[in-house]
C-alpha cells in the first residue's frame, strides 16, 4: 500500500448527510472482478442527467476537483451495506482522505484497509473546511502531525487510533502485518492442531 | 476449577494465534467457503503482493449467487455473471483450491453444500465472504460472513484479527405447535428482539425446541441469527449433529472419529457460564409468521393484521414501518391472509434443504397452485438435495402442483441472477431477506415457511397452514 503520509489537495465540497454506499457505488457495479475501473460508477446516480449525460451542475464533474484528493463529507458518511466497493471506487476517483462529522463505522473500516484516511471533525470545521474547497483553496492533511492546514494557517487537530494511523503512514497493509509479526505463531498453531485434528488436513 | 466458559468463549480460546491489549486477538480459520462474488478482488490483490494462498485444503469453492437455474448446459447469458465465475474457475485452479463447478452435483448454495459435505464440523471457526454463513453455526462452529478484504487475510494467513463479541443466549422451551417450523422460531425470535436485537453478540440457542430440531431446523434458525443482528449463531453439538455428520466426505473416518467425537463433546456451554444478555420464547405459543414489511422484524402471527404504524413506541420504527407499508402497497388493518401475491420462491440458504422440499410438497401433493399465481418457482439448495427429493418423487409433486423445478443456486433470493421477481410484484419467499429490491428492482417480499409458501400457492394469497391441515384432517 502507498504510505500516507502528508496529502495537498483542493478538497471537493460535498456536505449531504448519510450518504450511503448506494449513493457511493450503486449496486449494479458489485459484479465487477476488480478493484480498479469503479470510478466511472462512481457516484453515477447524483453525477448524471436522467438523460444519461454528465451533469456539469455536480461537484464530481467540476474541473477544479478533477485532481482532488480530499473528499469534504456530511454526517454519517458510508452508511448502509457494507459492500467495500465503496472504498475502491473513492480510491479509483483518487481519494486519499475523506473527512466528515462521523463515518459508518463499517465503511471507515474498509476505508483504512484500502489506504483511504477517514478524520472526524466537528461539524462547523467540515463545513468551514468545504468552503475551503469552494473558494479553491487547498488543504494540507498531515498524518503524522494529526493536522489538517487552511491554506490561511489555520490548523485543525485530528485525533486517529494508534494502529491505524501507524500503518497507513508505513503503508503496511493488515496481511503484511500479520505474516510480519505473528507467521511463526500461526504455523505453530497448525502443528499443534495437525496433531490434535489431523483430518482437517488433507494433503 | 477454571472459570465457567460459553460454548463461544471455548471456540475462541481455543483458536487464538495472538492476542494483542487492546482486546482483539488473532484467530486461526480451520474452514473457508469461497464463492464468485466476494472472491475475485481478493485474489487480485494477492497476486498484484507476490502473496500466495496458505492452505487450500482448508478452502471449499462454489459458484452460486449468479449461477442461472435453467439448463446448465447453456452458456451464461449476463456477461458480467459468466466472468464471475470465469474467473473463480481461473483463481481456483491457479491455487489448487477444490471447487464444485456449475455441471458437479455436488454444486449448491454455498451454505448448502458446507454442512452436506461435512466441511462445517463442530468446534471449528468457519468463514466465508457472505453474511449468512452464520447458518453453519447448527453445528457448534463459530461461523460468520467476512468481507473482500478479510477473504484475502484468510486466503493468505488463514487467520482473522477480530475483537470477540458478547455472549447472548436465546432458549426456546416447549414444544414447537403442529405446522410450526424452525423458519418460524426464527422470525419470531427476530420480531422479540428486533434486528438490532443482537447486535454485538453471538447467540447461542438452546432449550429443548431448539434441541429436538432436526440439523435442517437447526441450520435455518442460525441461518436467520445474522437478520437479528448477531455475529454469529451457535448450537451445541449433540446426537443429532454427529448422526448427520458421520460418513460425510470430509469428516473423519474410523480410526479418526472417536478422536473427533472427543473432542465434539467438550463443546456445550458450562452450567454456570454466564451470558451478557438472556432471551426466553415459549415454543407452544409460536404461530405461523410472515413478515409484512421491508425488514425482517416486520413480522407477525398469520392471524394478524397489518398493524398501525402508530402503535410503535418509537419515532423512528414508526417512520420505518410506514415508509415499509407504502413500499410494499399495503394499509394498516389488513389482514394478512387477505394478501395476494403472484409469486412463490421456495429456496436459499435459508429452506432449500431436503427437509423443507418434504415440507412444502407434503402440503402440495395432489394440488394445484392458484390460477393468480404467475410464477411458483422451487429451487434445491444443492445438486444432491435435488437428486434425493427426485428420488422421493417430490419433483413430480411439485411439477404437477404447478411449480417450476430448477437447477441450484441462489435464485430469487437475491436480484443478481435471472430469476426475479418483476417491479411491483409480491413474492411468498422461504428466503431470508425481505429489504427494499432484494429480489429485484421494487420486489415485494413475504418471508415465510415452506409450508406456509407452498400454502399461499395453493389459495393464492398468504394463508394460515394450520387451516389447511385442519381442512386435511375434516376431508379424511
Ligand atoms: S441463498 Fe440468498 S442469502 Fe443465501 S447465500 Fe445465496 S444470496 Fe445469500
Amino acid at each position: 500500500m502507498e504510505p500516507f503520509q502528508r496529502v495537498t489537495s483542493i478538497p471537493t465540497p460535498f456536505l449531504r448527510d448519510n450518504v450511503d454506499t448506494d449513493v457511493i457505488i450503486p449496486a449494479e457495479w458489485l459484479k465487477t472482478v476488480s478493484r480498479s475501473g469503479l470510478a466511472k460508477g462512481a457516484f453515477s446516480s447524483i453525477r448524471t442527467l436522467e438523460n444519461g449525460d454528465p451533469d456539469p451542475e455536480s461537484v464530481f464533474n467540476q474541473p477544479a476537483y478533477k485532481d482532488s484528493q480530499i473528499l469534504v463529507a456530511g454526517d454519517n458518511f458510508g452508511c448502509g451495506s457494507s459492500r467495500e466497493h465503496a472504498a475502491w471506487a473513492l480510491a479509483d476517483l483518487g481519494y486519499r482522505c475523506v473527512i466528515a462529522p462521523d463515518f459508518a463505522d463499517i465503511f471507515a473500516s474498509n476505508a483504512f484497509k484500502n489506504g483511504i484516511l477517514t478524520i472526524s471533525l466537528d461539524a462547523d470545521i467540515v463545513a468551514e473546511l468545504a468552503a475551503e474547497g469552494e473558494a479553491g483553496r487547498a488543504l494540507v492533511v498531515d498524518l503524522d502531525a494529526q493536522t489538517v492546514t487552511r491554506a490561511d494557517g489555520q490548523c485543525h487537530p485530528f485525533t486517529l487510533d494508534p494502529f491505524r494511523r501507524r500503518c497507513l503512514l508505513e503503508g503496511l497493509d493488515e496481511v503484511g502485518l500479520t505474516l510480519q509479526n505473528h507467521g511463526p505463531a500461526i504455523a505453530a498453531f497448525e502443528e499443534r492442531q495437525k496433531l490434535e485434528m489431523p483430518w482437517l488436513y488433507r494433503g | 476449577m477454571s472459570n465457567p466458559e460459553t460454548l463461544y468463549d471455548k471456540i475462541w480460546r481455543r483458536h487464538e494465534v495472538a492476542k494483542s491489549d487492546d482486546g482483539s486477538a488473532l484467530i486461526y480459520i480451520d474452514r473457508h467457503l469461497v464463492h464468485e462474488v466476494t472472491s475475485p478482488q481478493a485474489f487480485e490483490k494477492l497476486e498484484l503482493d507476490g502473496r500466495k494462498v496458505r492452505r487450500p485444503d482448508a478452502a471449499l469453492a462454489v459458484p452460486d449467487h449468479n449461477v442461472p437455474t435453467t439448463d446448465r448446459s447453456q452458456k451464461i447469458a449476463d456477461p458480467l455473471s459468466k466472468k464471475q465465475i470465469d474467473l473463480l474457475r481461473d483463481n481456483v485452479k491457479r491455487w489448487n483450491i477444490e471447487l464444485y463447478d456449475m455441471l458437479d452435483s455436488r454444486q449448491g448454495i454455498v451454505h448448502v453444500i458446507g454442512p452436506e459435505q461435512g466441511f462445517t464440523q463442530p468446534g471449528l471457526t468457519l468463514v466465508c465472504g457472505d453474511s449468512h454463513t452464520s447458518t453453519h453455526g447448527a453445528f457448534g462452529a463459530l461461523a460468520f460472513g467476512i468481507g473482500t478484504s478479510e477473504v484475502e487475510h484468510v486466503l493468505v494467513t488463514q487467520t482473522l484479527t477480530l475483537k470477540k463479541s458478547r455472549n447472548m443466549r436465546v432458549t426456546v422451551n416447549g414444544i414447537l405447535p403442529k405446522g410450526v417450523t424452525a423458519k418460524d422460531m426464527a422470525l419470531a425470535i427476530i420480531g422479540k428482539i428486533g434486528t438490532a436485537g443482537a447486535t454485538g453478540h453471538v447467540i447461542e440457542f438452546t432449550g429443548d425446541a431448539v434441541r429436538s430440531l432436526s440439523m435442517e431446523g437447526r441450520m435455518t434458525l442460525c441461518n436467520m441469527s445474522i437478520e437479528a443482528g448477531g455475529r454469529a449463531g451457535l448450537i451445541a453439538p449433540d446426537e443429532t449433529t454427529f448422526a448427520y455428520l458421520k460418513g460425510r466426505p470430509f469428516t473423519p473416518k474410523a480410526g479418526q472419529w472417536e478422536q473427533a467425537l472427543s473432542v465434539w463433546k467438550t463443546l456445550y456451554s458450562d452450567d454456570d457460564a454466564v451470558f451478557d444478555k438472556d432471551v426466553t420464547l415459549d415454543a407452544s405459543e409460536i404461530e405461523p409468521q410472515v413478515t409484512w414489511g421491508t425488514s425482517p422484524e416486520q413480522v407477525a402471527p398469520i392471524g394478524a393484521v397489518i398493524p398501525d404504524p402508530t402503535i410503535f413506541e418509537d419515532a423512528g420504527k414508526q417512520e420505518a414501518a410506514s415508509r415499509a407499508l407504502a413500499y410494499m402497497g399495503l394499509q394498516p388493518g389488513m389482514p394478512l391472509e387477505s394478501i395476494a401475491v403472484d409469486h412463490v420462491f421456495i429456496g436459499s440458504c435459508t429452506n432449500s434443504r431436503i427437509e423443507d422440499l418434504r415440507e412444502a410438497a407434503s402440503v402440495l401433493r395432489g394440488k394445484k397452485i392458484a390460477s393468480g399465481i404467475k410464477q411458483a418457482l422451487v429451487v434445491p439448495g444443492s445438486g444432491l438435495v435435488k437428486h434425493q427429493a427426485e428420488a422421493e418423487g417430490l419433483d413430480k409433486v411439485f411439477l404437477d402442483a404447478g411449480f417450476e423445478w430448477r437447477e441450484p443456486g441462489c435464485s430469487m433470493c437475491l436480484g443478481m441472477n435471472p430469476d426475479k421477481v418483476p417491479p411491483g410484484a409480491r413474492c411468498a419467499s422461504t428466503s431470508n431477506r425481505n429489504f427494499v429490491g432484494r429480489q429485484g428492482p421494487g420486489s415485494r417480499t413475504h418471508l415465510l415457511s415452506p409450508a406456509m409458501a407452498a400454502a399461499a400457492a395453493i389459495t393464492g394469497h398468504l394463508t394460515d397452514i394450520r387451516t389447511i391441515a385442519r381442512l386435511e384432517e375434516g376431508a379424511a
